[in-house]
């Protein structure tokens, strides 16, 4: 076989095996790609993992090049923006695939999310992928949340304005903290700086920092599947799960599907409604700030709403601040709240499966709510769908120890 | 490497002191970029007041100016607006401004002004920071079927009476604030200072 081969492919070897050892090329190759066992039967909800590495990749590249023509001022930060989109040659595709990737980033996340309630994928061992999961979240939505501001519409200010109030609500320290955030007596040029500082140094290096943990802490324990059965259990003579397939080529194959379904639906998007008609990028945002006039109707975009329809919904200050914030601080706790002795939802009793539907269906109709005005009639389905969003984690360690469970099988199935 | 003849205490005692003198040296450097969040010397000294002319405002029309970047205004009140404030004073929170956060010594009164028609508040909405919209029409009103004039906050539907007084059962948890002002004289209005003699 040696001797089979030509000058290049052995030059290749050779140099391969010259780094290989001096830095482990081939042992990271082969546990992370090559033969990283995952279990067969993974289906369509498995997609939005890759996806979410596909649209950060695209972020950063965008990202990048849009600070090349980026001003960061309040007196010029609107103008170069409309710079980008009319003046500078491919300017509005890069920006509109920013501006668009920023959503379909939570769209992705928020199903990756989803996919791991349902399967139990947070269960012992991956509690810690799920917490650096919810971190991912966290630092997702302070990226996001300032990089809405830079282009200093009007939304963008007056987001700014009451996000930072929110610290405000923290008794005692709240005004002089929010100051600090501000670095002034409102919301000014100083503060556009620093959240340009956040949104394109400090927070994307956090999140690749973190985004490489949570693959680690995956890669360590292997990864969960539709069935919620640990494949590990059944091995081959080589020690291989025999419902294992290696990631590399099946896995990378099938995520390439996925991709490309993924970049048609971007793509359209992108050319054909790039604000998906204010909610995506809000029309008040195309108004210059103007720190002395409240827009007529003041809302997040969409991928906040559910938590501002709660801080809505909550006819006091702090109580409302709290509430918001710990509708995402109780996900931390989801590990240690599910009691349930099986994974998957597919083995769950139906009242399981019914409280999971409503969950789904309230979190949506909260984010409905949060885009609107507020009439006495949303006000109360807001406060109801609330009170289900924490009834549904607190109560988590009763019900799901409630009802009878099927009988998880042996191997995955199908 | 042996590790016979190792004075462990010593060893420790060794550790113990550098993680000590380490940590004061690394509090002691982050001690620059905090502060360097903190507003600068120029932000500070943007603050300066604000004079306006005042007695060319009609009754029942709000002047909106600018002092320290804030919206603040101008309420000349007509005698129905005053009127009015008697009467919703069971669905406000604090009606009689007892939060003394909210306004100087000398604006602590029933209209909440120097001049009863006169009314000048910091137009930023207590709860979040919008800034709240003037409905002086003493007429029902979507959000409110018995409104007698005053301020609706579009971000989160606090409402607040013609004194800048706060409706019971919105988020909003304090009265409009009322900033430092002195009149000079019949005309001349300056924001941002106290009158004389007034603290």
């Amino acid at each position: 076989m040696k001797e089979a081969n030509g000058p290049v492919v052995r030059a290749l070897s050779d140099g391969l095996s010259w780094v290989d050892q001096r830095l482990p090329v081939v042992d990271a190759w082969n546990k992370h790609l090559g033969q990283y066992w995952a279990p067969k039967n993974f289906n369509i909800w498995y997609y939005f993992g890759s996806l979410a590495l596909l649209v950060l990749v695209n972020q950063l590249v965008t990202g990048i090049w849009l600070t090349m023509h980026y001003k960061t001022s309040a007196a010029e930060a609107f103008a170069s923006v409309e710079y980008i989109m009319r003046d500078v040659p491919w300017g509005w595709l890069v920006r509109y695939m920013h501006s668009t990737g920023a959503s379909l980033f939570f769209v992705v996340v928020y199903l990756h999310m989803f996919r791991g309630l349902i399967y139990g994928s947070y269960q012992k061992p991956r509690e810690l992928i799920w917490v650096f999961g919810v971190v991912i979240f966290l630092l997702l939505m302070a990226e996001a949340f300032m990089g809405y501001v830079l282009p200093w519409g009007q939304m963008s200010y007056w987001g700014a304005q009451v996000i930072i109030s929110l610290f405000g609500a923290i008794p005692f320290v709240g005004e002089g903290l929010a100051e600090w955030i501000r670095g002034d007596y409102l919301v000014s040029d100083a503060t556009l700086n620093r959240f340009f500082a956040l949104h394109v140094v400090a927070l994307p290096l956090a999140l690749i920092a973190l985004i490489a943990l949570h693959i680690l802490a995956l890669h360590e324990v292997g990864s969960n599947n539709p069935d919620g059965i640990d494949i590990k259990k059944k091995k081959d003579e080589n020690g291989k799960p025999l419902d294992g397939i290696a990631f590399h080529p099946y896995y990378t194959v099938k995520d390439l599907v996925g991709v490309g379904f993924f970049l048609l639906l971007f793509a359209f998007i992108i050319f054909f409604a790039p604000e998906m008609g204010g909610w995506f990028l809000e029309h008040d945002n195309f108004v210059p700030a103007n720190p002395l006039v409240t827009p007529e109707h003041i809302k997040p975009v969409w991928y906040f709403t559910p938590y501002y329809a709660m801080l809505r919904a909550i006819p006091d200050k702090l109580m409302g601040v709290l509430v918001m914030g710990g509708a995402v601080m109780i996900l931390f706790a989801v590990p240690w709240l599910d009691r349930s002795p099986v994974r998957s939802i597919r083995y769950r009793p139906m009242l399981t499966k019914v409280l999971y539907a409503i969950f789904a269906v309230s979190f949506v109709w909260l984010g409905w709510l949060g885009a609107q005005t507020g009439s006495t009639l949303q006000t109360i389905l807001a406060r109801v769908f609330t009170l289900y969003y924490f009834a549904f984690f607190l109560l988590m360690p009763w019900w799901t120890t409630m009802g009878e469970t099927k009988p998880v099988p042996e191997r995955v199935t199908s | 490497m042996s590790n016979e003849g190792v004075d462990q205490g010593r060893r420790k005692f060794l550790t113990g002191s550098m993680v000590v003198v380490g940590g004061v040296g690394a509090a002691g450097a982050a001690v620059p970029f905090i502060k360097m969040w903190e507003p600068s010397a120029k932000a500070k000294a943007a603050g300066a007041p604000v004079e306006v002319v005042v007695d060319k405002l009609e009754p029942g029309q709000l002047l909106q100016v600018e002092w320290r970047g804030q919206p603040v205004w101008i309420v000349n009140r007509t005698k129905p607006m005053l009127d009015g404030l008697p009467q919703v004073r069971e669905r406000l929170q604090d009606p009689d401004s007892e939060n003394t956060d909210q306004q100087p010594e000398y604006a602590n009164n029933e209209y909440r002004s120097v001049k009863p028609e006169m009314l000048v508040l910091v137009g930023i909405c207590t709860h979040l920071g919008c800034s709240p919209k003037f409905i002086p029409e003493m007429t029902a009103q979507p959000f409110d079927s018995d409104w007698k004039g005053g301020f609706f906050c579009p971000c989160h539907n606090s409402r607040f009476d013609l004194a800048g007084r706060v409706f019971s059962g919105v988020p909003a948890p304090a009265n409009l604030k009322v900033p430092p002002h002195t009149y000079l004289d019949s005309s001349r209005l300056l924001i941002g200072v106290n009158p004389e003699g007034a603290a």
